[in-house]
């Protein structure tokens, strides 16, 4: 475990491969939800907060469910039913313990479900954390570690979008470019800056 | 018979999931930088879609309203499982190129989306169908994208050198490219929508 790991994996998870300007995960929440700064930013908090538990839930499940009794080719359903059940339980207890947060951001827990982002996030972080059915040293880590990265990666793509999108509300597009086109070509301006980070070399 | 063939064609123009629903475009844009690709991306995901909606529509009177949708992911899953470990078998140069887009199949809108919307409520043969024209419509939106971002990015179609002297640009095989060019096919199609 080094510093440098850290943050090459902080570089990479939130500007060189940006999990939805470069990896493309997430992208129907992304496109749906960023119409507004407020609503977007809930969305963005939701998902930071589920990709982290849901990077350390799968972690313990790989390495000592599945890697031990041989079962590893289970991942993806055991992924993703661990991920439904952790959002279903979330949902639960904000709702019993914090109303107010429940109000804010809870219509938006069930959409995390089928984010690919969270699932995606899992699996990348056994194909790079996991050498040959060995966990990498202090891949335990890494992982939670690349799941916030990824969370702030979302976050800083969805305030980019929805500032743009607010200001656009103003403005006199084709009515064929309303809306979703739109949103994509904007994002793809905002994917090819983000591009310029890709020389960054350590 | 009629009716099954209208169950077939409405996936590929009429409800086409990428151009008119607009589902399951993560997988679309990251996978289409060259036509095998998305051939083979295609191909898992109407095996998937076919599995899924078969086995649903023959176990939909079992399963509890309740807990529909974790038995959907469960039968999704291991369709998925079953792709994946197949692609990985017998061709382990696509498994790499498609890297994690396989196992996210499980998670594609289009796939949850007509188990919910149609498998639940229709018999075996028309789900059969329907998930054959969805998968039919996915593969060939996936072969539009990627041919114009591999012809654009790469100067090839499947690999083939197509006009001599081409100079390909260079971003279309990038992931702004996908994304600049769904925007404006989206938006292309909106306008053919609106002519009618």
């Amino acid at each position: 475990m080094d510093l440098g790991q850290f943050l090459a994996i902080f570089i990479s998870a939130v500007f060189i491969y940006n999990v939805i300007l470069s990896r493309f995960l997430g992208l129907c929440s992304f496109i749906a939800i960023s119409k507004e700064t407020k609503p977007a930013l809930a969305m963005s908090l939701a998902v930071m907060f589920v990709i982290t538990m849901s990077s350390m839930l799968t972690w313990f499940i790989y390495r000592f469910l599945l890697i031990p009794f041989n079962l590893t080719y289970l991942r993806t359903i055991s992924f993703i039913l661990v991920i439904a059940t952790f959002v279903q339980l979330v949902e639960m207890v904000i709702r019993k313990i914090a109303p107010a947060m429940y109000r804010f951001f809870g219509i938006y827990l069930p959409l995390i479900t089928v984010n690919c982002a969270v699932l995606g996030v899992a699996v990348l972080n056994i194909d790079m954390f996991f050498i040959n059915g060995k966990a990498v040293q202090g891949s335990f880590y890494y992982s939670a570690f690349q799941g916030v990265c990824v969370g702030l990666g979302y976050t800083l793509a969805m305030l980019l979008m929805s500032g743009i999108r607010e200001r656009l509300e103003l403005c006199n597009v084709p009515k064929a470019m309303k809306d979703f086109p739109l949103g994509f070509v904007i994002a793809a301006i905002l994917s090819l800056s983000f591009m310029g980070f890709n020389g960054f070399k350590f | 018979m009629k009716k099954l063939l209208s169950e077939f064609f409405k996936g590929i123009i009429k409800e086409n999931p990428t151009f008119v629903l607009a589902l399951g475009l993560c997988p679309t844009l990251a996978v289409s930088v060259s036509v095998i690709n998305g051939i083979g991306m295609g191909v898992a995901a109407t095996f998937v879609l076919l599995g899924s909606n078969m086995i649903i529509a023959l176990i939909k009177n079992f399963i509890p309203a309740r807990i529909r949708i974790p038995c959907y992911i469960v039968v999704i899953a291991t369709f998925v499982t079953i792709a994946e470990l197949a692609m990985k078998a017998y061709s382990p140069i696509l498994d790499r190129a498609l890297g994690i887009y396989v196992p996210l199949i499980v998670v594609n809108c289009i796939v949850l989306g007509r188990a919910e919307a149609y498998a639940c409520k229709n018999s075996l043969v028309n789900s059969f169908m329907d998930g054959l024209g969805m998968g039919v419509g996915f593969t060939l939106a996936l072969i539009l994208i990627s041919g114009i971002r591999e012809f654009l990015g790469a100067g090839t179609i499947l690999g083939h050198t197509v006009v001599k002297g081409f100079e390909p640009v260079f971003v279309m095989g990038m992931p702004s490219g996908a994304l600049l060019l769904i925007g404006l096919l989206l938006g292309f199609f909106n306008l053919a929508k609106r002519r009618n």
